[in-house]
């Protein structure tokens, strides 16, 4: 072997990696659309809010091509942490902050504004070939998924003895999930009570897969799911004494459908917004759009009552 | 992981640590010996890294939860308030797809080693053993979907008519087996392949056909790089997360069949890490220690597999 090849390759090898360390540095060279705004905003928290944010985040693209808003789904607790950290500008949430996270937030000096962005049914699910579970009661929901159930409510005629003997699989969120503090807290009538013998999951489209899968299997996550899976998953009726009621856009915004129906909420961190326009920009855009959105993602919208609470917050933060 | 066959290089100095080079040698020589004595070190500190960044937050774990109630505790409900930290739900489930996993895969694994090794023509060996190599390579996210998408609905629930839900440990097993057969084929078939055509043709001179000398002399003396195969197979099985994490469940239970769902070790792991414990704390802790137990299990299955490979090995 001629001694000149090691040296041209190697010196081929330097050129090369060095060409490629030095596109590292390249830097922000990309131009703002309309208005000049590019940048990220990093969305994180609850996994029945995401959707409505990435609805927002799609349609906002389509006017500001260079904003990247991205959405993770860590659940409305893990999200929280992040956000009290200041990892994140917005957090989803479907349950309001609570005492814990507040101070949390203080003593990060994190400051943020809550915004009512939608309104949620969240609803219980059955597999399509459920036939005997229509409509269920509040009791019923707190025997099924209560902490004494555990290890011994394991088929569904010990819900009802008129239902059949099927076994009693159940699936739903996880202990980070805001949807989980929500609906423990409505049925249970604690935060946190459940029984720890179902299969948890931050990620409510694998709770889609487990009840789709299971004929006798039972979940609950937001009611955008619900639609988006209407072929997978069957919601049913909610009795809490005052007659069945299934979880639509009008339960939900007159309040029948109790006690699981609820806001869902976006906090937004004043400093986030104040100093970073693609976070201003977005948020704007959310909230004007607000039920151009929830329409697009399948989510029930606000009432005008509540448009104009969100309008007037955005409004005190802005100021 | 390595290896651990040993055949013995008949080129190799008779000392360690001597060397056939006894011209002077170039300076550089000593730098090149540094360079390499500290990649090889590297790999050391790594392993010791990782144990102690393991053992410390699992201390923390241990100092709260009793060993004895962490190892044959039944009920694992860790992040809940009324929590119990019960390991063996996990340990059930981890058995369930590592046994399934082998039962496909051995067979199958020794099968096609042995096909590749003693039956093959040379034009068939060339085909056979990159496609047995691009088995290896998908990656195991796509088989986990594989498992969930296409073995547990189509296969186990339609075809079948199996009473299983929308997760099992058996789908999982199954792909886990097809994923782990590469590795187990690749090196059988290295270690069938070293066994010196001597012993063949003795063999054949003796009056026995090609199936014979295969199993009764082959076979045995190979014993120990297959040993070694098995054995990294289990390692892997043990330590697969992606196909577990998708396709065995998330419900943490005593699992009774191959037909029901369950958490695996890997799974657990998997599952919490991407969740908000706070550092420092039990639910933290937890991770550790379910990570401390899982290598513990891979440790003392290698170490078996040294003791096996050192009793086996023929030297020829």
């Amino acid at each position: 072997m001629r001694t000149r090849s090691p040296k041209i390759i190697s010196l081929l090898a330097v050129v090369a990696s060095a060409g490629l360390l030095l596109t590292g540095c390249g830097g922000q060279s990309s131009e703002g659309s309309e208005d000049g705004t590019s940048g990220t905003v990093t969305v994180d928290g609850s996994s029945t809010v995401a959707p409505l944010s990435e609805a927002a985040a799609d349609l906002f693209r389509s006017e500001q091509s260079d904003v990247n808003v991205t959405v993770a789904t860590s659940g409305t607790g893990g999200g929280f942490a992040k956000f009290c950290a200041g990892e994140t500008d917005l957090q989803d949430a479907s349950r309001p902050i609570e005492d814990d996270e507040i101070a949390a937030c203080e003593a990060a000096g994190i400051d943020y504004t809550e915004i009512i962005i939608a309104n949620d049914g969240l609803s219980v699910v059955v597999n399509p070939e459920n036939d005997w579970a229509e409509c269920l009661t509040t009791e019923q929901l707190a025997t099924m998924w209560g902490p004494d159930a555990e290890g011994t409510i394991t088929n569904w005629n010990q819900i009802d003895p008129s239902f059949p003997d099927q076994e009693l699989s159940l699936f739903g969120a996880g202990t980070d999930s805001g949807t989980f503090d929500y609906f423990t807290d409505a049925i249970n009538g604690e935060e946190g009570a459940i029984r720890t013998d179902y299969s948890p999951s931050e990620d409510d489209n694998i709770t889609v897969q487990g009840v789709s899968g299971d004929t006798g299997a039972v979940g609950f996550f937001g009611l955008s799911y619900v639609e988006q899976n209407s072929d997978s998953v069957k919601a049913v009726a909610v009795d809490n004494g005052s007659g069945c009621v299934s979880p639509t856009a009008e339960t939900v915004q007159d309040g029948t459908y109790a006690p699981l129906g609820r806001g869902l909420y976006v906090y937004v961190a004043n400093a986030s917004y104040t100093d970073k326009p693609q976070v201003k920009s977005f948020v704007d855009y959310y909230v004007e759009n607000a039920s151009q959105v929830a329409e697009d993602a399948l989510f029930i919208g606000l009432t005008d009552e509540q448009l104009t609470t969100a309008q007037d917050e955005l409004a005190s933060l802005a100021s | 992981m390595t290896t651990m066959t040993e055949p013995a290089r008949s080129g190799a100095p008779a000392r360690a640590g001597t060397s056939h080079f006894t011209g002077r040698a170039r300076p550089v020589e000593a730098v090149i010996r540094v360079v390499l004595r500290i990649a090889a070190s590297v790999t050391v500190i790594t392993a010791l890294g990782i144990l102690i960044a393991l053992v410390v937050p699992a201390w923390g774990f241990f100092r709260e939860v009793p060993v004895l109630e962490f190892l044959f505790g039944t009920r694992w409900a860790p992040r809940f308030a009324d929590a119990s930290f019960g390991v063996l739900p996990l340990v059930t489930a981890t058995l369930w797809t590592t046994v399934i996993a082998l039962v496909v895969a051995v067979p199958l694994g020794l099968g096609a080693a042995v096909y590749l090794a003693e039956y093959a023509r040379p034009r068939v060996r060339r085909v056979l053993k990159p496609i047995l190599e691009i088995l290896a390579g998908i990656p195991t996210v796509v088989y986990g979907l594989f498992a969930l998408q296409f073995v547990q609905t189509v296969v186990l629930r339609d075809v079948l008519a199996l009473q299983t839900g929308a997760f099992s440990v058996l789908a999982a097993g199954l792909v886990m087996g097809v994923m782990i057969v590469p590795t187990i084929a690749s090196i059988s078939e290295d270690s069938l392949s070293a066994v010196p055509l001597a012993l063949r043709q003795g063999s054949a001179a003796l009056g026995a056909n090609r199936m014979q000398t295969t199993l009764r002399v082959v076979f045995p003396a190979a014993t120990s790089g297959i040993v070694a195969a098995v054995v990294l197979g289990i390692s892997r099985a043990v330590g697969e997360t992606m196909i577990v994490a998708i396709a065995a469940g998330n419900q943490a239970r005593l699992v009774g069949g191959p037909l029901e769902q369950g958490q695996t070790m890997t799974g657990f792991i998997a599952n919490a890490a991407l969740g908000d414990s706070r550092v420092g704390s039990l639910e933290y802790d937890t991770l550790f220690a379910v990570g401390l137990l899982l290598f513990a299990v891979t440790l003392l299955v290698n170490a078996i597999s040294i003791r096996i490979v050192r009793r086996f090995r023929e030297i020829y």
